[in-house]
């Protein structure tokens, strides 16, 4: 602390500058929520009837109707598999993507650009856009879901591993060139085993991601437990939305504990 | 010296040689199994990918005639995200309190801990279509949809940000006889509010790309434009959306990575 400061009996935190800064932050923040609220197109009563139309709805759920349970275990089942067939073929997709796009190890410029171009697209269209695209291509069914999950699914892994690869460690690279070890041996031997962590993480997480994406699916007509749940709120049916609502809480839930026992297995 | 073996092999990640085989072949045929049970129809296949064509060449070029509903569809958007962000943050900080297991007592726990598993764990075109139901087409289920998604984000990385607070400064002012709120006003606050605000902007990026998704079933916004367009067959003005719409979220993954690297 500076000696003029020993001498003043009260203490502030910032100096005016922080404060002014602070206070204009805080202002403009409020304006932007001000012109929000203004000029959305809300109707108002809307607003201060939602709490009791939530409750209605709820009242109206409550309970939820398990006879229907077989056919929703069914395709509880089926939307699993649609998490864990998408995230593998995206995973074996998305190296190659990984590789181009990573610095380090791309031939070109132009080849850089490509991978990054297939990952920023990827990334940018949602699930259900894609899913959307795909029912007009495969039809309804649980193929449009799969390839739509693929699609999403190979730009967020294809991004983490190339950032993964390009953190290597490049002495081992530089090890088996100077040894005249081929390209094929040098990503196997040297890049592989240091991104092999990154590689199981991503992959875990991307499962779980997966699981909750391929719960809307169907509601858009490409397959797993949306359908269900599309066919319940058409039909006004809610005890039974209330119990596939249930059941994809708890897919999500053992999803997360089962990605939760891997990760600590695997890594 | 003669067993030293002039090869080596990595060690395998399942020490034990059954388990691996077994959990190896089970992966296989599960994979297997499943991909070959799908249903694929391939003249279904052949079908669409005229008709994806058909999609592609109405598509291209991209439409800007309609700009206008395009401008005021994202300014709903952004409205959307706006209020969202700053409702789910208000809601996010009681819920992160209730669910920080140094401060909340145990049953307050587990209830603050089971809204933010909930919120979590659907999908916000889910919340959206129930809040569709409830409160009528429009932004303001968009809204509550966001909110649940924003708390089921927000509370869970600030809980855990005052589950690792130096708990010092609490003690500080507990022994100088301040009451809950002054301990919480400058004990805790201070402490979280760097977080906070980062959160708060990451939510709202996130948040605007969402509003794009929730409003493919009638919350309002872009997303409402864009259903609108592909439902009239309107690919040009459809595929011009979807351009703008990437433009925006690459633009505002950029300006909140800005922001937050500045806090």
């Amino acid at each position: 602390m500076n000696m003029p400061d020993m001498d003043r009996d009260d203490w502030s935190r910032f100096t005016p500058r922080q404060r002014l800064a602070r206070y204009g932050s805080l202002i403009v923040t409020l304006l932007v929520i001000a012109w929000s609220v203004t000029s959305i197109d809300v109707i108002w009563a809307w607003v201060w009837g939602a709490p009791s139309q939530m409750g209605d709805l709820l009242a109206r759920m409550f309970p939820p109707d398990p006879s229907n349970l077989p056919s929703i275990l069914e395709v509880l089942w089926e939307t699993v598999n649609i998490a864990t067939i998408a995230t593998f073929f995206a995973v074996l997709i998305s190296l190659p993507v990984a590789y181009l796009a990573a610095q380090n190890t791309t031939p070109n410029r132009a080849t850089l650009w490509l991978g990054r171009f297939i990952l920023v697209s990827s990334r940018s269209i949602n699930t259900i856009i894609w899913a959307l695209l795909f029912v007009a291509i495969f039809g309804p069914g649980v193929v449009a879901g799969i390839v739509a999950i693929m699609f999403r699914s190979v730009g967020f892994i294809g991004k983490l591993l190339g950032e993964a690869i390009e953190e290597i460690d490049r002495r081992p690279v530089e090890a088996l060139e100077a040894t005249g070890a081929s390209r094929l041996k040098i990503i196997v031997y040297a890049i592989v085993p240091q991104i092999m962590p990154t590689f199981w993480a991503v992959s875990i997480l991307r499962w779980d991601i997966n699981l909750r994406e391929s719960t809307v699916l169907g509601l858009v007509g490409a397959g797993g437990i949306g359908i269900i749940l599309q066919g319940a709120i058409d039909t006004f049916n809610w005890p039974e939305a209330a119990m596939v609502l249930l059941a994809i809480l708890a897919l999500v839930i053992l999803g997360e504990i089962v990605s939760a026992m891997l990760r600590r297995r695997i890594l | 010296m003669s067993d030293v073996r002039d090869s080596w092999r990595k060690p395998p990640m399942i020490a034990n040689p059954v388990l691996r085989w077994v959990t190896i072949l089970g992966i296989a045929a599960y994979i297997v199994w499943s991909v070959a049970t799908l249903p694929i129809d391939w003249q279904r296949v052949a079908e669409g990918l005229v008709r994806a064509q058909r999609i592609f060449n109405g598509a291209i070029p991209p439409s800007f005639e309609r700009s206008g509903l395009l401008i005021d569809g994202f300014l709903e958007s952004l409205k959307i995200a706006i209020l969202a962000t700053f409702g789910g943050v208000l809601l996010s900080i009681p819920i992160a309190f209730m669910a920080a297991g140094n401060i909340a007592p145990r049953p307050i726990f587990y209830l603050g801990r089971a809204i933010i598993i909930i919120a979590r764990s659907f999908h916000p075109v889910i919340v959206a279509i129930i809040f569709v139901k409830a409160v009528g087409f429009g932004p303001l289920a968009g809204v509550l949809t966001l909110i649940v998604y924003s708390i089921g984000f927000v509370a869970k990385m600030l809980a855990e940000r005052i589950e690792e607070i130096d708990f010092g400064q609490v003690e500080a002012m507990r022994a100088a006889g301040a009451s809950f709120l002054p301990t919480l006003w400058y004990a805790i606050f201070p402490q979280i509010l760097p977080r906070q605000i980062g959160l708060t902007i990451y939510q709202l990026d996130s948040n605007l790309r969402a509003s794009a998704v929730v409003g493919i079933v009638g919350a309002g916004g872009i997303g409402a434009t864009l259903a609108n367009a592909f439902g009239r067959y309107d690919y040009d003005f459809a595929l011009a959306i979807t351009m703008v719409i990437i433009g925006v979220i690459l633009v505002s993954e950029a300006v909140s990575g800005q922001i937050r690297k500045r806090i």
